[in-house]
């Protein structure tokens, strides 16, 4: 068996055993209402988290990613509030925006060689302070076009509501793993992750494949906010802090390596689940802090840092035992 | 004539890499080019693959003129090369490493099947049946290089450049390589193959070109290559100066060091070696032969996996290089730039650092002493240097081989390991260097000196040993320090030493 594959099946080991636990507990659990507000309640985390493999898997890190949720969240409502314009107009633009806002960052970590982490790091912070220069408070969204789309949901059997959001989540999920597993953009980036010299070597455009990573965590990221914006029906700059780390632990928790070149998309949405479920679960218990959450995520960060720690040397060993 | 070199010529700062190289590939012949470190194989190859630009000189390609500006570039042309290592991505499957770029694609989406089944095609061709879903990173260095050998081929066609291809390949996996190597060159690729190790060229190889300080020395059929002469031509024999031997008859000296059965697997067989007080011991050699594995496990650079070391007091703990250090060792490496100076401090700071770090962050030397010391080295050993605050990185090759030199003689060590000393220094400094060696061992430092030049371990030299394939294999003092003796040890095979 491929050593590679390991982690998404212990993702996915995880995730299944966690729910036959729960639901042992509390037999509603698996019923559709809990699984439709499983995708609803997560779906931000899980388009922003997309992109977020993808530049992980290329070998950088995205931190600016939460600021530019809450600065999407904003602008839409700022937008809609004061300029009178249709909000499939303003999402375009917002996507336009942070598009570039991504490409941006990742033209000056390549012509500039900068570490991506502090690239980023401004990046967050420009964000942010740009949401507060729209509006330092919380400014709601009131439209009619908004309302249809909070409203637009399928009943599933069951009587769960499988949300516009939730949907959207998924989709963007098999985007990714199209991206990902089926372009020669994605054979690039896991060429860029595994190596950069040897990646040159073989021919990747580097500088391009660079912009295009962060470009497309930036639309991600921008998708991420319409969707959260959606989710809340307002704009807050002090939203959604720390996102960035949520969804990058969501990622290693779906089994890619922090340091890139190896991964799966869909590691990263049964991650995003995982994390959704351990909340799902405090909430029935109702006892419980909900800062259980962090301890269990990062119980669950050191684990499987661990576990791909072990396999690598696990691989080695056998390499070193297969070639002598 | 598949390629073909016309007075090549490449210049980098204070140095001719290349000084009109001429360069014949005949297709379907595999072309050996031999030389040691800085005779200029690499920046040849690399003119020839686009990393650098050719300064002067014509290189045609099947008749027509090229001058290939990226690697991309002259794989298009048809000149394809695998290098010794980071070639491929261990990440990825070897179907994706073997069709990377080149993935069947419909409506812009790859199709995984179609491209495993032309992955296994090309392999097919070179006899392997494997699994190319598997991870590269997880398959053997001989399977890695075959496919990089693969790919290369797939995308150029016409020129295979080997740059060390089985430098870390054990002898079966060497065997296998070979094999689709020459089911390449019948197939009329034109293949040029860089190795240092000589038995490899005698087997696999149609014709020798070898280099030597930048300049073509000779192009021979392998098959009627003397192996002494080679090895001659290699590393060069003008004994035009005869300095001689220092002194032939000293040869009871006190014992200072010695070394028992110390190895590394891997890397050089278990040695031994004795080193008497004031001794100079020389270590000859080809590239690649163990010489400077040999000084690094002394430093403790490299950790020993057997045997150890012991002076009259007892034994010795070299397991990194500060215990070396502690132990009185001193080692001035052969990468002067990256591993000797820093450049970027002043002569002063780089002298003051050897003792600066033995006594430790907490004691700083205070600056009148480290002027002192600075002073009296650059006096003593005649550096020549605007003054002592000057940057170390400004100076000429052998004034910072002397910058290195003094910061060790600083520290008063009693064994000197010093690795290829001259390299890269103008003639005048390399006499000087020698005559500095001697002025050494005359105050009764025992020094051991590594040189691919043969004639500068004569010189210096009381006893010379010789490395072959990671091993030391023969022992010459007195009279048998000559030239002709020491390149019959390097060039004898694994029989007779």
């Amino acid at each position: 068996m491929n050593t590679r594959a390991l982690p998404l099946y212990v993702t996915v080991g995880i995730f299944l055993l966690a729910y036959l636990v729960f639901w042992l507990q509390f037999p509603n659990i698996l019923s559709t209402r809990v699984i439709g507000n499983l995708l609803t309640d997560n779906a931000y985390l899980g388009i922003v988290a997309v992109g977020m493999t993808l530049v992980i898997l290329g070998g950088g890190i995205d931190l600016s990613v939460g600021s530019v949720i809450a600065f999407s969240g904003v602008f839409i409502a700022v937008l809609l509030r004061d300029a009178g314009l249709h909000p499939l107009a303003v999402f375009a633009l917002l996507l336009l925006l942070t598009t570039a806002f991504g490409a941006g960052m990742g033209f000056l970590i390549d012509r500039l060689a900068m570490p991506a982490f502090i690239v980023t790091l401004a990046g967050m912070f420009l964000a942010r302070g740009a949401a507060y220069i729209l509006s330092i408070d919380s400014v709601p969204i009131q439209h009619p076009f908004y309302d249809t789309l909070q409203g637009a949901y399928w009943l599933m059997p069951g009587k769960g509501r499988l949300t516009l959001i939730g949907v959207a989540m998924v989709l963007i999920v098999v985007l990714g793993m199209i991206v990902a597993h089926k372009t020669r953009f994605g054979a690039s980036v896991y060429a860029l992750g595994g190596g950069e010299a040897a990646a040159r070597l073989m021919g990747v455009r580097q500088g391009r494949t660079t912009v295009m990573v962060y470009a497309f965590s930036g639309a991600m990221a921008g998708l991420a906010g319409i969707v959260f914006s959606i989710y809340t029906g307002s704009g807050y700059s002090l939203a959604t802090v720390g996102t960035e780390l949520t969804a990058i632990a969501a990622v290693v928790i779906g089994g890619t390596l922090l340091t890139g070149g190896a991964g799966y998309m869909f590691g990263t949405f049964v991650g995003v689940l995982t994390m959704g479920l351990i909340q799902t679960y405090i909430v029935f218990d109702g006892s419980l802090s909900s800062w259980w959450t962090k301890i269990v995520v990062g119980i669950l960060l050191l684990a499987f840092i661990l576990l791909q720690k072990g396999l690598l040397k696990l691989s080695r060993m056998r390499l070193a035992r297969g070639a002598a | 004539m598949l390629l073909s070199i016309r007075s090549l010529t490449k210049t980098f700062p204070g140095t001719r890499a290349l000084d009109a190289v001429d360069f014949d590939l005949r297709a379907g012949e595999v072309h050996a080019l031999l030389g040691e470190n800085g005779a200029g194989k690499s920046t040849l190859i690399k003119c020839l693959t686009g990393a650098y630009r050719r300064d002067g000189g014509t290189v045609m390609l099947d008749g027509a003129p090229i001058d290939p500006q990226s690697t991309a570039m002259a794989q298009e042309l048809g000149i394809g090369t695998v290098y010794q290592e980071v070639n491929l991505l261990p990440n990825l499957t070897i179907a994706q490493n073997l069709m990377f770029g080149r993935e069947p694609r419909r409506w812009g989406l790859i199709q995984g099947r179609a491209m495993r089944m032309q992955a296994r095609a090309t392999l097919a061709e070179y006899g392997l049946s494997l699994d190319v879903d598997r991870d590269l990173g997880t398959c053997s260095v001989a399977i890695q290089q075959i496919v990089a050998i693969a790919r290369a081929v797939a995308l150029s066609g016409k020129v295979l450049i080997l740059d060390e291809p089985t430098a870390s390949l054990d002898a079966a996996e060497v065997r296998m390589v070979f094999d689709v190597i020459r089911g390449l060159r019948d197939r009329g690729l034109g293949i040029v193959f860089v190795s240092h190790f000589l038995d490899q060229v005698f087997d696999l190889t149609d014709r020798v070109t070898v280099l030597r300080n930048g300049r073509r020395i000779v192009t021979e059929d392998t098959a009627s290559l003397d192996r002494v002469r080679l090895i001659e031509h290699m590393l060069g024999r003008e004994l035009e100066a005869a300095t001689g031997h220092p002194s032939p008859d000293r040869v009871a000296r006190p014992p200072m060091l010695d070394i028992r059965g110390l190895g590394r697997r891997g890397t050089i067989e278990p040695f031994d070696l004795a080193v008497g007080q004031g001794e100079v011991v020389g270590l000859a050699g080809l590239l690649g032969s163990g010489r400077t594995e040999t000084a690094e496990l002394l430093f403790g650079l490299l950790g020993a996996h057997s045997g150890g070391a012991r002076d009259q007091a007892g034994p010795l703990d070299l397991r990194n290089p500060r215990a070396a250090v502690a132990a009185g060792f001193g080692f001035v490496p052969e990468e002067r730039k990256t591993d000797g100076i820093v450049a970027d401090l002043s002569v002063r700071e780089n002298i003051a650092l050897g003792l600066q770090a033995r006594a430790g962050w907490a004691r700083p030397i205070p600056r009148a002493q480290q002027n002192r010391l600075a002073d009296d080295y650059i006096r003593r050993l005649d550096i020549r240097t605007a003054g002592r605050e000057k940057r170390v990185g400004d100076l000429s090759g052998g004034n910072q081989q002397k910058v290195v030199l003094a910061r060790w003689l600083a520290m008063n060590p009693r064994f000197l390991i010093l690795d290829e000393p001259t390299r890269g220094i103008d003639v005048g400094a390399h006499a000087e260097i020698v005559r500095l060696i001697h002025g050494l061992v005359d105050q009764g430092m025992s020094l051991l000196v590594i040189s691919s030049e043969i004639d500068e371990l004569i010189a210096v030299s009381d006893r010379v040993i010789v490395l072959r394939d990671r091993r030391h294999v023969a022992e010459l003092t007195g009279t048998d320090i000559a030239p002709d003796r020491i390149m019959r040890a390097i060039a004898a095979t694994g029989k007779a030493a």
